[in-house]
């Protein structure tokens, strides 16, 4: 009686991973996008980091999270083939005053269940880190803290969900929620959707969407948090993520490799009203050069590529809230997810999945297919099995993008694949093209070409990420 | 494996020339790698006429200029691959490259000439904080997609950076039928040449702010308004002085960079200020037999000087390959050159007298404008020589000729130093 | 007796140079620190002219469009019209350069001619 048995509001990393895991089910599920694209918010812009769990505190569903999907996170990349590498990670104190909240965070950690928590000593920080600071007077050191690819996370995550049966709907932003009979009534963009069960993870907006379906308000904050990335010739600068001690406004600013080998240096973080209000700006990129700089010595601010900001979706309790709403009985809230976030996506799939289940009595599904393969990368190919390939398939024989050095083979396969790239930034997220050193300079036009032969309008209909990002105004 | 005593990495103009000149020198074997679908480099997209008035005395566009040595090259049967990109050098000369019909294959050089040219500085480099909407673009880029693609990048524009490329694009947009509303440079001067003020940006009535930059972008998907303010003389922003204007599109044109990831990765020293390869009077790099040419050494303003400086590095390449290239007094004591007072940097930065030929360019680049100054150039502690110039600017290179017989009265000599001063 | 100040193109100096001009001609020429910016601002006052170059749509194999000049220099005012006449302009490849694309472009008795070799 209802289109679907659930709708999932928000294609974001927990809207996927909500997806994916009810995905193992007998169910009718379908996802929500306002944009073109899976991970187009809040889970493009952070900072990459699979944390260890010594933050958040200990009994709370954060920190059980936390934990729960720093565990997860390494079976789950191999299973959806995504990049993850778990580096270890520094918490750097620089003063003798400040070694109780250091002493704190290790027993914080400790009781959240946190694996191989030690405290160093300046030397021991030292020899795993040469370029921290000078000042550093001791760290605490996480060896199960990673790094993770954010896009690599979420697009895994949706396009398993998508071939094990779940839809997605994109451009479609859901504008009121109603209840009817046992379920929802979404009115959206793109018409009406009725659901048994809706899940909220809507990001900076799942305020709005509890708020229109429960009495018992929630506020959400967007908390922008500026960015630097560095280009890959810097990407050695520190082996691990480097945190600074944390305060009341997160973790601060902190230094890490990435994934795919550039340094990243950020977030700041300032409380704002817009919820699209991704804007970089002065004060926030200078504070993060200049914070960054505190905890991490000769960094080569001169390599630096491109600069970004991302929202964190700040509850006021800082508190994930995942469960369903006590007044809305079928609505599951997945509210509140800021930074740890990324990290527990996995476990809030599994928690909420588990929720929904139960709720609509879901059968499991006994063609589940849990693993995915990703683009094929050829730099992880011997010299023989990249020209076996290029003799079958002469696309991955082109250099399209330079600075990363990425294939015609690879655009055409993200562009192809399940829940394929429509735009420059969805092959950049999905491929990396365009993300190197020229920022796309060279390789924009030859994506654009590839991206036109494959859809319909042409040269002049590619947008960088759908609606009204068109890049050309038309023919000459 | 395949053997080539001579490999050149790109097939633009710097490519282009140092492959006729060693062939011309006695070079039979060489190769030209180039990535792109055509040979001539950048040259293809600068339709623009004024190209060749040293090398050719007439103004040629791009792809004329271009032209003239791409049928040299053609001519003397010298072999070249097109659509294939150079993926890794050996600091033994082994080249990996890779294309659509070959695959991956690799190819043992004897010599090794470095023709890749440079990039454009996009705009995380300089921190311009704001949206990351569409309508952004290097000018490069919307250069490619009006000249090559025959896609207008957007309608109503502003442009920072007025070096050529900068000045040159806001005339073809403008002929495009976009409204270029004004050009804001950062510097108290432009880079460009004034020819292109006049004929890119006086012919059309569009300002040019000097000591002006982006200091916000708007637009959520598409670019909505750019906000301008004047700088201090550090460059910073000053409070106060935004201006902001409505438009679709920023095109950025703030400076190249020498793309030597190549050059790096095969253990070549760069000099910090070109961002490219130190080399010496053969250019010739740390690594012995890998030379570089063209804007993979330093950002060149004229295509002329390209040309010649690649047939330096194609002579050099040959003879190298013949064993001549090292004939003469091995040991002696290689000179280096300082840049000083206002010369930011000099090409060459080592000079072995007993390789160098009979003269000797050095190419450098001044820091800021000076008028009625002079180049001097000291042996040591003894200025030896003096060129009266009415106007230096940064954005045109300079250069200076020096003689093997003036070295050869000098035998101790340790330093050339290149200054800026103002008395004679 | 009326006054024009423009700047000479002829070198990095960019001299300022002042003309004076009376019924259509220049008269004196000042602000110059040689010749050439002399020669520049009696021509530039009189009879300005340009190079245009654009590129065209080209129904070739290994480009889409090709690149043009005016032949010789046109005069200034004539620019605009010349694009126009460019703007609605397609060539069938083979083309070489110095081929006549467009003869007479805007009445101006100069031909467009292709800058650029397409297959």
């Amino acid at each position: 009686m209802f289109d679907y048995d659930v709708v999932i509001i928000g294609a974001g990393v927990s809207g996927s991973a909500c997806a994916r895991e009810l995905s193992r089910c007998q169910a009718k599920i379908c996802v929500l996008e306002k944009e073109e694209d899976v991970c187009c918010q809040t889970s493009k812009a952070n900072s990459g980091i699979v944390h260890a769990g010594f933050d958040a505190t200990p009994g709370s569903l954060m920190a059980k999270l936390n934990v729960r999907g720093n565990q997860m996170m390494e079976s789950l990349s191999k299973e959806l083939d995504f990049p993850y590498r778990q580096t270890g990670a520094l918490v750097v104190c620089r003063n003798m005053e400040d070694m109780p909240n250091l002493q704190a965070l290790y027993e914080r950690g400790m009781a959240n269940g946190v694996e191989g928590l030690c405290i160093l000593t300046k030397e021991q920080a030292h020899a795993l880190e040469p370029n921290l600071t000078d000042d550093v007077y001791a760290a605490l050191y996480a060896p199960t803290s990673g790094i993770v690819c954010p896009f690599g996370l979420n697009i895994a995550l949706a396009e398993n969900a998508f071939v094990n049966g779940v839809e997605f709907r994109f451009y479609t932003e859901v504008l009121d929620i109603q209840k009817q009979g046992q379920g929802f009534l979404l009115h959206t963009s793109k018409g009406d959707y009725t659901a048994a069960c809706v899940v909220n993870a809507a990001g900076v907006y799942a305020d709005v969407f509890h708020n229109m379906v429960s009495s018992h308000k929630i506020h959400i904050t967007p908390r922008r948090g500026d960015y630097c990335l560095l280009d890959k010739s810097a990407g050695k600068h520190v082996a691990r993520t480097i945190f600074s001690l944390p305060n009341r406004y997160g973790k601060g600013v902190l230094v890490t490799p990435t994934v795919h080998g550039n340094l990243l240096l950020g977030p700041t973080a300032v409380d704002i009203d817009d919820r699209e209000g991704t804007n970089t700006t002065r004060e926030g990129l200078d504070m993060v050069l200049q914070k960054a700089g505190e905890n991490v010595k000769d960094l080569p601010l001169k390599q630096v590529i491109t600069s970004f900001a991302g929202l964190r979706a700040h509850e006021d309790g800082h508190e994930f809230i995942i469960g369903e709403v006590p007044d809305a009985e079928g609505f599951v809230d997945c509210a509140g997810i800021e930074s740890p976030g990324l990290t527990s996506c996995p476990a809030i799939g599994e928690m909420v999945a588990g929720i929904v289940q139960k709720k609509l009595g879901l059968f499991p599904k006994e063609d589940f297919s849990g693993t995915r393969k990703g683009i094929l990368d050829p730099k992880t190919l011997s010299m023989e099995e990249r020209n076996a390939l290029i003799q079958q398939n002469p696309a991955y024989g082109n250099i399209v993008c330079r600075c990363e050095m990425i294939t015609e083979g690879e655009i055409l396969d993200a562009i192809s694949r399940p829940l394929g790239a429509k735009s420059l930034d969805g092959v950049k997220r999905r491929t990396r093209a365009g993300m190197g050193r020229c920022q796309s300079g060279f390789c924009s036009p030859r994506t654009m070409e590839i991206l036109a032969r494959s859809l319909p309008g042409g040269m002049g209909e590619i947008t960088k990420s759908g609606k009204a990002s068109g890049i050309v105004a038309g023919k000459k | 494996m395949e053997k080539y005593d001579i490999v050149i990495i790109g097939g633009g103009p710097a490519g282009l020339a140092a492959a006729i000149a060693a062939k011309n020198d006695g070079a039979d074997s060489i190769l030209i790698l180039e990535r792109d679908r055509e040979l001539g480099g950048i040259l293809n997209q600068c339709i623009h006429n004024g190209f060749g008035l040293h090398t050719f005395s007439e103004e040629l566009t791009g792809p004329e200029y271009a032209q003239r040595f791409i049928d040299q090259v053609k001519a003397l049967g010298i072999p070249y691959l097109l659509n294939t990109m150079v993926m890794d050098i050996s600091p033994d000369k082994c080249v990996t490259a890779m294309n659509k019909t070959r695959g991956m294959f690799t190819i043992q050089a004897k010599a090794i000439i470095l023709a890749m040219g440079c990039r454009e500085r996009a705009r995380g480099a300089l921190n311009i904080p704001g949206y990351r909407p569409a309508g952004i673009f290097s000018a490069g880029t919307a250069q490619r997609l009006v000249n090559m693609e025959g896609y207008l990048p957007g309608r109503n524009v502003v442009i920072l950076g007025s070096g050529d490329i900068g000045l040159i694009m806001a005339r073809r947009m403008t002929l495009e039928g976009a409204k270029v509303q004004v050009v804001a440079e950062l510097m108290p001067y432009s880079g460009g040449l004034k020819r292109n003020i006049v004929q890119c940006l006086d012919d059309f009535h569009i300002p040019l702010k000097l000591s002006h930059t982006v200091v916000d972008i708007r637009g959520k998907e598409r670019v909505e308004q750019v906000t301008l303010a004047q700088v201090d003389t550090n460059g910073r922003p000053i409070l106060g002085t935004e201006e902001t204007y409505d438009c679709d599109t920023l095109l950025l044109s703030v400076g190249l960079i020498p793309e030597n990831e190549l050059s790096a990765g095969m253990g070549v020293l760069m000099n910090p200020v070109t961002a490219g390869p130190k080399v010496n009077e053969s250019l010739e790099t740390n690594i012995e037999g890998v030379f570089a040419c063209g804007n993979v050494l330093h950002v060149h303003d004229l295509v002329d000087f390209v040309s010649q400086e690649a047939a330096m590095a194609g002579k050099s390449a040959a003879a190298y390959v013949r064993g001549t290239h090292r004939q003469g007094q091995e040991n002696s004591k290689p000179v280096s050159i300082k840049a000083q007072q206002g010369v930011r940097y000099t090409v060459p930065d080592t000079i072995r007298p007993a390789y160098m030929q009979d003269k000797l360019t050095v190419r450098f680049r001044v820091g800021s404008v000076f008028k009625n100054c002079y180049v001097s150039v000291y042996f040591d502690q003894e200025r030896v020589m003096q060129k009266k110039r009415p106007v230096l600017a940064p954005g045109e290179m300079e250069s200076f000729t020096i003689t093997r017989q003036q070295l050869q009265k000098y035998p101790d000599l340790g330093t050339i130093t290149f200054r800026i001063e103002q008395d004679a | 007796m009326e006054e024009k100040t423009l700047t000479c193109i002829n070198c990095p100096l960019g001299c300022s140079l002042l003309a004076k001009m009376e019924h259509g001609q220049v008269v004196s020429v000042s602000g110059n620190t040689c010749r050439r910016g002399d020669v520049y601002a009696r021509k530039e006052l009189t009879n300005p002219t340009r190079i245009v170059t654009s590129t065209v749509f080209v129904t070739g194999k290994t480009a889409s469009m090709v690149s043009v000049k005016t032949r010789q220099d046109i005069p200034k005012e004539k620019v605009f019209a010349c694009m126009d006449a460019l703007r609605n302009l397609t060539v069938k490849a083979p083309v070489q350069i110095g081929d006549v694309l467009l003869a007479n472009v805007a009445d101006t008795g100069i031909d467009i001619i292709a800058t650029k070799n397409v297959e």
